[in-house]
Protein backbone atom coordinates (compact mmCIF):
# COMPACT_ATOMS: atom_id res chain seq x y z
CA UNK A 1 0.00 0.00 0.00
CA UNK A 2 1.09 3.58 -0.63
CA UNK A 3 1.34 5.67 2.56
CA UNK A 4 -1.82 7.47 3.64
CA UNK A 5 -3.12 9.49 6.57
CA UNK A 6 -5.77 7.68 8.56
CA UNK A 7 -8.45 9.97 9.99
CA UNK A 8 -11.52 8.99 11.97
CA UNK A 9 -14.49 11.20 11.09
CA UNK A 10 -16.38 12.61 14.07
CA UNK A 11 -19.58 13.36 12.13
CA UNK A 12 -20.97 13.17 8.61
CA UNK A 13 -20.21 16.84 8.12
CA UNK A 14 -16.65 16.26 9.32
CA UNK A 15 -16.29 13.36 6.87
CA UNK A 16 -17.53 15.51 3.97
CA UNK A 17 -15.12 18.28 4.89
CA UNK A 18 -12.20 15.87 4.88
CA UNK A 19 -13.01 14.63 1.36
CA UNK A 20 -11.03 15.63 -1.71
CA UNK A 21 -9.91 13.99 -4.96
CA UNK A 22 -7.02 12.43 -3.03
CA UNK A 23 -9.16 11.11 -0.16
CA UNK A 24 -11.32 8.01 0.12
CA UNK A 25 -14.01 7.06 2.58
CA UNK A 26 -13.55 3.72 4.30
CA UNK A 27 -16.21 1.71 6.14
CA UNK A 28 -15.98 -2.08 5.72
CA UNK A 29 -12.92 -1.73 3.52
CA UNK A 30 -13.24 -5.19 1.96
CA UNK A 31 -12.90 -3.87 -1.60
CA UNK A 32 -10.99 -0.63 -1.00
CA UNK A 33 -8.12 -2.21 0.97
CA UNK A 34 -7.80 -4.94 -1.65
CA UNK A 35 -7.49 -2.26 -4.36
CA UNK A 36 -5.05 -0.22 -2.26
CA UNK A 37 -2.78 -3.24 -1.78
CA UNK A 38 -2.35 -3.59 -5.54
CA UNK A 39 -2.21 0.19 -5.97
CA UNK A 40 -5.23 0.40 -8.24
CA UNK A 41 -6.50 2.93 -5.71
CA UNK A 42 -3.95 5.16 -4.02
CA UNK A 43 -5.72 7.64 -1.72
CA UNK A 44 -3.39 9.78 0.35
CA UNK A 45 -6.06 10.10 3.06
CA UNK A 46 -8.52 7.55 4.42
CA UNK A 47 -11.58 8.94 6.17
CA UNK A 48 -13.01 6.29 8.47
CA UNK A 49 -16.79 6.63 8.88
CA UNK A 50 -17.28 3.18 10.40
CA UNK A 51 -17.99 4.52 13.90
CA UNK A 52 -20.44 7.28 13.03
CA UNK A 53 -23.57 7.03 15.17
CA UNK A 54 -26.91 5.91 13.76
CA UNK A 55 -25.77 4.72 10.35
CA UNK A 56 -25.78 1.06 11.36
CA UNK A 57 -29.52 0.86 12.08
CA UNK A 58 -32.43 -0.53 10.08
CA UNK A 59 -35.52 1.54 10.90
CA UNK A 60 -39.17 1.20 9.93
CA UNK A 61 -39.87 3.96 7.42
CA UNK A 62 -43.10 4.79 5.52
CA UNK A 63 -44.26 1.16 5.62
CA UNK A 64 -40.87 0.04 4.34
CA UNK A 65 -37.37 0.23 5.76
CA UNK A 66 -34.57 2.76 5.98
CA UNK A 67 -31.28 0.86 5.95
CA UNK A 68 -28.29 2.79 7.28
CA UNK A 69 -25.26 2.83 4.99
CA UNK A 70 -23.11 1.10 7.62
CA UNK A 71 -25.47 -1.87 8.10
CA UNK A 72 -23.40 -4.94 7.24
CA UNK A 73 -24.43 -7.31 4.49
CA UNK A 74 -24.95 -10.02 7.13
CA UNK A 75 -27.12 -7.79 9.34
CA UNK A 76 -29.26 -6.83 6.35
CA UNK A 77 -29.65 -10.36 4.96
CA UNK A 78 -30.60 -11.80 8.36
CA UNK A 79 -32.90 -9.02 9.57
CA UNK A 80 -36.23 -10.75 10.31
CA UNK A 81 -38.18 -7.97 8.56
CA UNK A 82 -36.09 -8.30 5.38
CA UNK A 83 -36.37 -12.09 5.36
CA UNK A 84 -40.16 -11.86 5.65
CA UNK A 85 -41.00 -8.87 3.48
CA UNK A 86 -38.20 -8.67 0.91
CA UNK A 87 -36.81 -12.24 0.68
CA UNK A 88 -35.16 -11.57 -2.69
CA UNK A 89 -32.85 -9.12 -0.92
CA UNK A 90 -31.76 -11.70 1.66
CA UNK A 91 -31.19 -14.31 -1.05
CA UNK A 92 -29.18 -11.96 -3.27
CA UNK A 93 -26.90 -10.84 -0.43
CA UNK A 94 -26.40 -14.44 0.71
CA UNK A 95 -25.48 -15.36 -2.89
CA UNK A 96 -22.57 -12.93 -2.79
CA UNK A 97 -19.05 -13.14 -1.37
CA UNK A 98 -18.28 -15.26 1.73
CA UNK A 99 -19.57 -15.15 5.30
CA UNK A 100 -16.36 -13.37 6.37
CA UNK A 101 -16.75 -10.65 3.74
CA UNK A 102 -20.49 -10.21 4.36
CA UNK A 103 -19.78 -9.68 8.07
CA UNK A 104 -17.60 -6.70 7.24
CA UNK A 105 -18.97 -5.27 3.98
CA UNK A 106 -21.51 -2.47 4.37
CA UNK A 107 -24.64 -1.50 2.44
CA UNK A 108 -23.12 1.72 1.11
CA UNK A 109 -19.83 0.08 0.28
CA UNK A 110 -21.52 -2.78 -1.53
CA UNK A 111 -23.24 -0.27 -3.84
CA UNK A 112 -19.97 1.57 -4.49
CA UNK A 113 -17.67 -1.45 -4.91
CA UNK A 114 -15.60 -1.39 -8.06
CA UNK A 115 -15.76 -3.73 -11.05
CA UNK A 116 -13.77 -6.99 -10.94
CA UNK A 117 -12.70 -6.59 -14.61
CA UNK A 118 -9.20 -8.15 -14.64
CA UNK A 119 -7.85 -5.26 -16.72
CA UNK A 120 -9.00 -2.74 -14.11
CA UNK A 121 -7.10 -4.78 -11.50
CA UNK A 122 -3.87 -5.08 -13.49
CA UNK A 123 -1.91 -1.80 -13.43
CA UNK A 124 0.24 -3.05 -16.34
CA UNK A 125 -2.84 -3.01 -18.60
CA UNK A 126 -4.64 -0.13 -20.28
CA UNK A 127 -7.89 0.78 -18.53
CA UNK A 128 -9.99 3.88 -19.14
CA UNK A 129 -11.73 3.40 -15.81
CA UNK A 130 -8.54 3.27 -13.74
CA UNK A 131 -6.44 5.64 -15.87
CA UNK A 132 -8.69 7.73 -18.17
CA UNK A 133 -7.55 7.92 -21.78
CA UNK A 134 -5.19 4.94 -21.71
CA UNK A 135 -7.48 2.63 -23.65
CA UNK A 136 -9.23 -0.65 -22.84
CA UNK A 137 -7.15 -3.83 -22.80
CA UNK A 138 -10.34 -5.88 -22.47
CA UNK A 139 -11.01 -5.04 -26.15
CA UNK A 140 -9.18 -7.87 -27.88
CA UNK A 141 -8.31 -9.44 -24.52
CA UNK A 142 -10.08 -12.21 -22.67
CA UNK A 143 -13.49 -11.39 -21.34
CA UNK A 144 -15.54 -14.06 -19.62
CA UNK A 145 -16.67 -11.70 -16.83
CA UNK A 146 -17.37 -8.66 -19.04
CA UNK A 147 -20.76 -7.03 -19.62
CA UNK A 148 -23.27 -7.70 -22.37
CA UNK A 149 -25.42 -4.56 -22.18
CA UNK A 150 -24.74 -0.88 -21.49
CA UNK A 151 -21.08 -1.03 -22.52
CA UNK A 152 -19.14 1.42 -24.70
CA UNK A 153 -16.06 1.32 -26.94
CA UNK A 154 -14.10 2.60 -23.96
CA UNK A 155 -15.28 0.15 -21.29
CA UNK A 156 -16.77 -3.34 -21.19
CA UNK A 157 -16.74 -3.79 -17.39
CA UNK A 158 -19.66 -5.25 -15.42
CA UNK A 159 -20.90 -4.15 -11.99
CA UNK A 160 -20.30 -7.03 -9.58
CA UNK A 161 -22.95 -6.51 -6.87
CA UNK A 162 -25.70 -9.05 -6.17
CA UNK A 163 -27.32 -6.87 -3.48
CA UNK A 164 -27.79 -3.98 -5.93
CA UNK A 165 -29.69 -6.24 -8.34
CA UNK A 166 -32.20 -7.11 -5.60
CA UNK A 167 -32.49 -3.45 -4.59
CA UNK A 168 -33.20 -2.59 -8.25
CA UNK A 169 -35.95 -5.21 -8.58
CA UNK A 170 -37.53 -3.94 -5.35
CA UNK A 171 -37.54 -0.30 -6.48
CA UNK A 172 -35.26 0.82 -3.64
CA UNK A 173 -33.79 4.33 -3.41
CA UNK A 174 -30.46 5.63 -2.23
CA UNK A 175 -30.37 8.49 0.29
CA UNK A 176 -27.45 10.80 -0.34
CA UNK A 177 -26.22 13.47 2.09
CA UNK A 178 -24.48 16.55 0.70
CA UNK A 179 -21.72 18.39 2.61
CA UNK A 180 -24.36 21.03 3.49
CA UNK A 181 -26.39 18.32 5.23
CA UNK A 182 -29.08 18.45 2.54
CA UNK A 183 -30.56 15.08 1.55
CA UNK A 184 -31.52 13.83 -1.89
CA UNK A 185 -32.75 10.43 -2.98
CA UNK A 186 -32.22 8.55 -6.21
CA UNK A 187 -33.63 5.23 -7.39
CA UNK A 188 -30.83 2.66 -7.13
CA UNK A 189 -30.94 2.20 -10.90
CA UNK A 190 -30.21 5.92 -11.36
CA UNK A 191 -27.27 5.97 -8.95
CA UNK A 192 -25.05 4.52 -11.68
CA UNK A 193 -23.99 6.21 -14.90
CA UNK A 194 -23.20 4.20 -18.03
CA UNK A 195 -19.53 4.33 -19.10
CA UNK A 196 -19.83 6.15 -22.45
CA UNK A 197 -16.50 7.90 -23.00
CA UNK A 198 -15.97 8.49 -19.25
CA UNK A 199 -15.87 5.06 -17.61
CA UNK A 200 -13.93 6.57 -14.70
CA UNK A 201 -17.20 8.26 -13.66
CA UNK A 202 -19.40 5.51 -12.24
CA UNK A 203 -22.11 7.22 -10.21
CA UNK A 204 -24.13 10.39 -9.93
CA UNK A 205 -22.40 11.24 -6.60
CA UNK A 206 -20.80 14.68 -6.39
CA UNK A 207 -17.70 15.68 -4.45
CA UNK A 208 -18.29 15.30 -0.72
CA UNK A 209 -21.64 13.53 -1.08
CA UNK A 210 -22.03 10.40 1.04
CA UNK A 211 -24.56 7.58 0.71
CA UNK A 212 -26.21 7.51 4.14
CA UNK A 213 -29.05 5.04 3.65
CA UNK A 214 -31.01 2.81 1.31
CA UNK A 215 -34.79 3.08 1.45
CA UNK A 216 -36.97 0.07 0.70
CA UNK A 217 -40.60 0.71 -0.29
CA UNK A 218 -43.39 -1.16 1.53
CA UNK A 219 -43.32 -4.94 1.08
CA UNK A 220 -45.60 -6.71 -1.42
CA UNK A 221 -47.07 -9.64 0.52
CA UNK A 222 -47.90 -12.61 -1.68
CA UNK A 223 -45.32 -11.90 -4.35
CA UNK A 224 -43.02 -14.76 -5.32
CA UNK A 225 -39.42 -13.63 -5.03
CA UNK A 226 -36.26 -15.30 -6.23
CA UNK A 227 -32.63 -14.60 -7.03
CA UNK A 228 -30.97 -17.02 -9.42
CA UNK A 229 -27.22 -16.70 -9.86
CA UNK A 230 -25.10 -18.55 -12.41
CA UNK A 231 -21.37 -18.62 -11.73
CA UNK A 232 -18.19 -20.57 -12.41
CA UNK A 233 -18.20 -22.29 -9.01
CA UNK A 234 -20.99 -23.22 -6.64
CA UNK A 235 -20.22 -20.50 -4.10
CA UNK A 236 -17.99 -17.47 -3.53
CA UNK A 237 -17.79 -16.36 -7.15
CA UNK A 238 -19.15 -13.36 -9.03
CA UNK A 239 -22.16 -13.77 -11.27
CA UNK A 240 -21.77 -14.58 -14.93
CA UNK A 241 -25.50 -13.88 -15.12
CA UNK A 242 -28.03 -13.37 -12.35
CA UNK A 243 -31.76 -12.71 -12.39
CA UNK A 244 -33.85 -11.24 -9.58
CA UNK A 245 -37.61 -11.61 -9.91
CA UNK A 246 -40.65 -10.35 -8.01
CA UNK A 247 -43.81 -11.82 -9.49
CA UNK A 248 -47.48 -11.51 -8.52
CA UNK A 249 -49.72 -14.21 -9.98
CA UNK A 250 -53.46 -14.16 -10.64
CA UNK A 251 -54.34 -17.82 -11.23
CA UNK A 252 -52.29 -18.93 -14.25
CA UNK A 253 -51.73 -15.36 -15.35
CA UNK A 254 -48.85 -13.08 -14.42
CA UNK A 255 -50.47 -10.03 -12.83
CA UNK A 256 -47.19 -8.16 -12.39
CA UNK A 257 -43.54 -8.98 -12.92
CA UNK A 258 -40.46 -7.00 -11.96
CA UNK A 259 -37.05 -8.24 -13.11
CA UNK A 260 -33.48 -7.09 -12.66
CA UNK A 261 -30.25 -8.59 -13.93
CA UNK A 262 -26.68 -8.85 -12.66
CA UNK A 263 -23.33 -9.76 -14.18
CA UNK A 264 -24.32 -8.40 -17.58
CA UNK A 265 -24.03 -4.60 -17.36
CA UNK A 266 -22.14 -1.72 -15.73
CA UNK A 267 -25.07 -1.32 -13.34
CA UNK A 268 -27.89 -3.53 -12.06
CA UNK A 269 -29.86 -3.84 -15.30
CA UNK A 270 -33.59 -3.32 -15.61
CA UNK A 271 -35.77 -3.18 -18.72
CA UNK A 272 -39.32 -1.90 -18.30
CA UNK A 273 -40.36 -3.28 -21.69
CA UNK A 274 -39.64 -6.83 -20.48
CA UNK A 275 -41.74 -6.33 -17.34
CA UNK A 276 -44.54 -4.84 -19.50
CA UNK A 277 -44.47 -7.82 -21.87
CA UNK A 278 -44.98 -10.21 -18.95
CA UNK A 279 -47.78 -8.28 -17.20
CA UNK A 280 -51.06 -9.98 -18.09
CA UNK A 281 -49.34 -12.84 -19.93
CA UNK A 282 -50.05 -16.48 -19.29
CA UNK A 283 -47.34 -18.22 -17.29
CA UNK A 284 -45.92 -20.38 -20.05
CA UNK A 285 -42.60 -21.11 -21.74
CA UNK A 286 -43.86 -19.16 -24.79
CA UNK A 287 -44.39 -16.02 -22.69
CA UNK A 288 -41.00 -16.45 -21.06
CA UNK A 289 -39.28 -16.90 -24.44
CA UNK A 290 -40.89 -13.67 -25.68
CA UNK A 291 -39.58 -11.83 -22.62
CA UNK A 292 -36.11 -13.25 -23.19
CA UNK A 293 -36.15 -12.23 -26.85
CA UNK A 294 -37.04 -8.70 -25.77
CA UNK A 295 -34.14 -8.56 -23.28
CA UNK A 296 -31.22 -10.38 -24.89
CA UNK A 297 -29.25 -8.30 -27.43
CA UNK A 298 -28.64 -9.58 -30.98
CA UNK A 299 -24.89 -9.58 -30.55
CA UNK A 300 -22.29 -9.44 -27.79
CA UNK A 301 -19.83 -6.52 -27.46
CA UNK A 302 -16.92 -8.96 -26.97
CA UNK A 303 -16.52 -12.41 -28.56
CA UNK A 304 -15.99 -14.04 -25.17
CA UNK A 305 -19.31 -12.77 -23.81
CA UNK A 306 -21.21 -14.32 -26.72
CA UNK A 307 -22.00 -17.27 -24.40
CA UNK A 308 -23.85 -14.90 -22.07
CA UNK A 309 -26.60 -14.37 -24.67
CA UNK A 310 -27.97 -17.96 -24.49
CA UNK A 311 -27.05 -18.11 -20.80
CA UNK A 312 -29.09 -14.99 -20.04
CA UNK A 313 -32.05 -16.28 -22.07
CA UNK A 314 -32.04 -19.65 -20.32
CA UNK A 315 -31.50 -18.18 -16.84
CA UNK A 316 -34.38 -15.75 -17.35
CA UNK A 317 -36.69 -18.55 -18.50
CA UNK A 318 -35.65 -20.81 -15.59
CA UNK A 319 -36.19 -17.97 -13.11
CA UNK A 320 -39.65 -17.21 -14.50
CA UNK A 321 -40.60 -20.89 -14.32
CA UNK A 322 -39.73 -20.80 -10.62
CA UNK A 323 -41.32 -17.44 -9.89
CA UNK A 324 -44.62 -18.40 -11.55
CA UNK A 325 -44.81 -21.77 -9.81
CA UNK A 326 -44.16 -23.94 -12.88
CA UNK A 327 -40.99 -25.45 -11.39
CA UNK A 328 -38.86 -25.49 -8.28
CA UNK A 329 -39.52 -23.34 -5.24
CA UNK A 330 -39.32 -19.67 -4.34
CA UNK A 331 -39.69 -17.46 -1.28
CA UNK A 332 -43.02 -15.71 -0.84
CA UNK A 333 -43.07 -12.23 0.66
CA UNK A 334 -45.09 -11.92 3.87
CA UNK A 335 -46.53 -8.91 5.62
CA UNK A 336 -44.41 -7.66 8.51
CA UNK B 1 -1.75 4.07 19.69
CA UNK B 2 -4.20 1.31 18.82
CA UNK B 3 -5.50 -0.75 21.73
CA UNK B 4 -7.37 -4.00 21.37
CA UNK B 5 -7.85 -7.24 23.24
CA UNK B 6 -6.53 -10.47 21.77
CA UNK B 7 -7.62 -13.74 23.37
CA UNK B 8 -8.47 -11.87 26.58
CA UNK B 9 -5.21 -9.89 26.83
CA UNK B 10 -5.09 -6.17 26.15
CA UNK B 11 -2.41 -4.81 23.80
CA UNK B 12 -1.45 -1.23 22.92
CA UNK B 13 0.45 -0.91 19.64
CA UNK B 14 1.98 2.02 17.77
CA UNK B 15 1.44 1.05 14.14
CA UNK B 16 1.88 2.41 10.62
CA UNK B 17 -1.69 3.15 9.41
CA UNK B 18 -1.15 0.59 6.63
CA UNK B 19 -0.82 -2.27 9.11
CA UNK B 20 -3.56 -4.85 8.69
CA UNK B 21 -5.00 -6.67 11.66
CA UNK B 22 -3.34 -9.79 10.22
CA UNK B 23 0.11 -8.22 10.22
CA UNK B 24 -0.42 -6.75 13.69
CA UNK B 25 -1.22 -10.22 15.03
CA UNK B 26 1.63 -12.00 13.28
CA UNK B 27 4.44 -9.44 13.18
CA UNK B 28 3.75 -7.33 16.27
CA UNK B 29 2.16 -9.79 18.71
CA UNK B 30 3.95 -12.89 17.41
CA UNK B 31 0.63 -14.77 17.16
CA UNK B 32 1.53 -16.71 14.03
CA UNK B 33 -1.34 -19.20 14.21
CA UNK B 34 -3.33 -16.85 11.98
CA UNK B 35 -2.00 -17.43 8.46
CA UNK B 36 -1.38 -15.11 5.53
CA UNK B 37 -2.52 -16.89 2.38
CA UNK B 38 -3.62 -14.60 -0.44
CA UNK B 39 -3.73 -11.33 1.56
CA UNK B 40 -6.75 -10.33 -0.56
CA UNK B 41 -9.73 -11.88 1.23
CA UNK B 42 -10.04 -14.74 -1.21
CA UNK B 43 -8.66 -17.71 0.76
CA UNK B 44 -9.82 -17.31 4.38
CA UNK B 45 -6.52 -18.49 5.94
CA UNK B 46 -6.44 -15.27 8.00
CA UNK B 47 -9.94 -15.70 9.49
CA UNK B 48 -10.27 -14.42 13.07
CA UNK B 49 -13.22 -13.39 15.22
CA UNK B 50 -13.73 -9.68 15.84
CA UNK B 51 -16.25 -9.16 18.64
CA UNK B 52 -17.35 -12.77 18.04
CA UNK B 53 -17.87 -12.39 14.29
CA UNK B 54 -15.65 -14.01 11.64
CA UNK B 55 -13.76 -11.69 9.29
CA UNK B 56 -10.72 -11.79 7.01
CA UNK B 57 -8.02 -10.11 9.12
CA UNK B 58 -6.07 -9.26 5.94
CA UNK B 59 -8.89 -6.89 4.93
CA UNK B 60 -8.96 -5.07 8.28
CA UNK B 61 -6.82 -2.07 9.13
CA UNK B 62 -5.60 -2.57 12.69
CA UNK B 63 -6.25 1.11 13.45
CA UNK B 64 -9.95 0.60 12.68
CA UNK B 65 -10.23 -2.01 15.44
CA UNK B 66 -9.35 0.15 18.42
CA UNK B 67 -11.21 -1.25 21.44
CA UNK B 68 -12.31 -4.45 19.72
CA UNK B 69 -12.05 -7.99 21.06
CA UNK B 70 -10.13 -10.32 18.78
CA UNK B 71 -10.05 -14.12 19.04
CA UNK B 72 -7.43 -16.11 17.15
CA UNK B 73 -6.75 -19.83 16.89
CA UNK B 74 -4.44 -19.48 19.91
CA UNK B 75 -7.47 -18.40 21.94
CA UNK B 76 -9.66 -21.41 21.12
CA UNK B 77 -7.76 -24.19 22.83
CA UNK B 78 -4.32 -25.39 23.80
CA UNK B 79 -2.42 -28.58 22.86
CA UNK B 80 -3.67 -30.34 26.00
CA UNK B 81 -7.14 -28.79 25.90
CA UNK B 82 -8.34 -28.73 22.30
CA UNK B 83 -11.63 -27.13 21.34
CA UNK B 84 -14.24 -29.58 20.01
CA UNK B 85 -13.49 -28.45 16.46
CA UNK B 86 -9.73 -28.73 16.89
CA UNK B 87 -10.16 -32.28 18.26
CA UNK B 88 -12.48 -33.18 15.38
CA UNK B 89 -9.99 -31.92 12.75
CA UNK B 90 -7.30 -34.14 14.34
CA UNK B 91 -9.67 -37.09 14.59
CA UNK B 92 -10.92 -36.79 11.00
CA UNK B 93 -7.57 -35.76 9.49
CA UNK B 94 -9.24 -32.61 8.14
CA UNK B 95 -6.14 -31.24 6.39
CA UNK B 96 -3.07 -32.20 4.48
CA UNK B 97 -0.44 -29.44 4.72
CA UNK B 98 -2.35 -27.68 7.52
CA UNK B 99 -1.79 -24.10 6.35
CA UNK B 100 -5.49 -23.31 5.93
CA UNK B 101 -6.50 -25.17 9.11
CA UNK B 102 -6.48 -22.29 11.65
CA UNK B 103 -8.71 -20.27 9.30
CA UNK B 104 -10.97 -23.25 8.69
CA UNK B 105 -11.41 -23.81 12.43
CA UNK B 106 -12.01 -20.13 13.23
CA UNK B 107 -14.55 -19.97 10.41
CA UNK B 108 -16.33 -23.16 11.55
CA UNK B 109 -16.39 -21.87 15.14
CA UNK B 110 -18.34 -18.84 13.94
CA UNK B 111 -20.51 -20.98 11.63
CA UNK B 112 -21.90 -22.80 14.69
CA UNK B 113 -22.89 -19.50 16.29
CA UNK B 114 -24.50 -18.27 13.06
CA UNK B 115 -26.57 -21.44 12.76
CA UNK B 116 -27.62 -21.14 16.41
CA UNK B 117 -28.69 -17.56 15.75
CA UNK B 118 -30.93 -18.84 12.93
CA UNK B 119 -29.02 -17.27 10.05
CA UNK B 120 -30.03 -18.77 6.69
CA UNK B 121 -27.61 -19.32 3.80
CA UNK B 122 -28.06 -19.17 0.03
CA UNK B 123 -28.73 -22.94 -0.04
CA UNK B 124 -31.22 -22.97 2.86
CA UNK B 125 -34.68 -24.26 1.96
CA UNK B 126 -36.39 -21.27 3.59
CA UNK B 127 -35.09 -18.06 5.10
CA UNK B 128 -36.32 -18.68 8.66
CA UNK B 129 -33.22 -20.66 9.62
CA UNK B 130 -31.36 -23.82 8.75
CA UNK B 131 -30.15 -27.08 10.20
CA UNK B 132 -26.66 -28.51 9.82
CA UNK B 133 -26.17 -30.53 6.64
CA UNK B 134 -23.32 -31.26 4.29
CA UNK B 135 -24.66 -28.72 1.78
CA UNK B 136 -24.98 -26.04 4.48
CA UNK B 137 -21.43 -26.67 5.67
CA UNK B 138 -20.05 -26.49 2.12
CA UNK B 139 -21.86 -23.23 1.39
CA UNK B 140 -21.04 -21.58 4.71
CA UNK B 141 -17.36 -22.59 4.51
CA UNK B 142 -16.88 -21.37 0.91
CA UNK B 143 -14.76 -18.45 2.10
CA UNK B 144 -12.07 -20.87 3.25
CA UNK B 145 -10.06 -22.49 0.50
CA UNK B 146 -7.93 -25.61 0.97
CA UNK B 147 -5.20 -25.87 -1.66
CA UNK B 148 -4.72 -29.57 -0.77
CA UNK B 149 -8.46 -30.04 -1.36
CA UNK B 150 -9.13 -31.80 1.94
CA UNK B 151 -12.72 -30.55 1.72
CA UNK B 152 -14.54 -33.88 2.32
CA UNK B 153 -12.69 -34.45 5.60
CA UNK B 154 -12.97 -30.80 6.64
CA UNK B 155 -16.75 -31.10 6.23
CA UNK B 156 -16.74 -34.39 8.16
CA UNK B 157 -14.76 -32.82 11.00
CA UNK B 158 -17.21 -29.92 11.22
CA UNK B 159 -20.19 -32.29 11.18
CA UNK B 160 -18.55 -34.39 13.91
CA UNK B 161 -17.92 -31.38 16.14
CA UNK B 162 -21.49 -30.19 15.56
CA UNK B 163 -22.83 -33.56 16.69
CA UNK B 164 -20.55 -33.54 19.74
CA UNK B 165 -21.94 -30.12 20.67
CA UNK B 166 -25.58 -31.23 20.55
Amino acid sequence: MRPFDYERATSLHDASERMSDAAAIIAGGTNLLDLMKIQVMTPSRLVDISRLDGLDRIDDHDGGLRIGALVTNTALATDPRVRAGWPVLSRAILAGASAQIRNKATTGGNLLQRTRCPYFYDTAMACNKRAPGTGCSAQGGSGRMLALLGTSEDCLAAHPSDMAVALAVLGASVEITAPSGELRTLPVTQLYTLPGNRPDIETDLKQGEIITAVVLPAPRPGTAQTYRKVRDRASYAFALVSVAAVVLMDGDTIAEASLAFGGIAPRPWTDGSVNALLAGAEASDESFARAAAQLVPDSAPHPETEFKRPLLRRTLIATLREATGLAGRVDTARSL
Amino acid sequence: MTTFTVNGRSHALALDPRTTLLDALRDHLNLTGTKKGCDHGQCGACTVLVNGVRVNSCLCLAAMHDGDEITTIEGLGSPDRLSALQAAFVEKDGYQCGYCTPGQIMSATALFEELKAGHPSYVSEGLDGATMSDAEIAERMSGNLCRCSAYPLIREAIAMAAEAEE
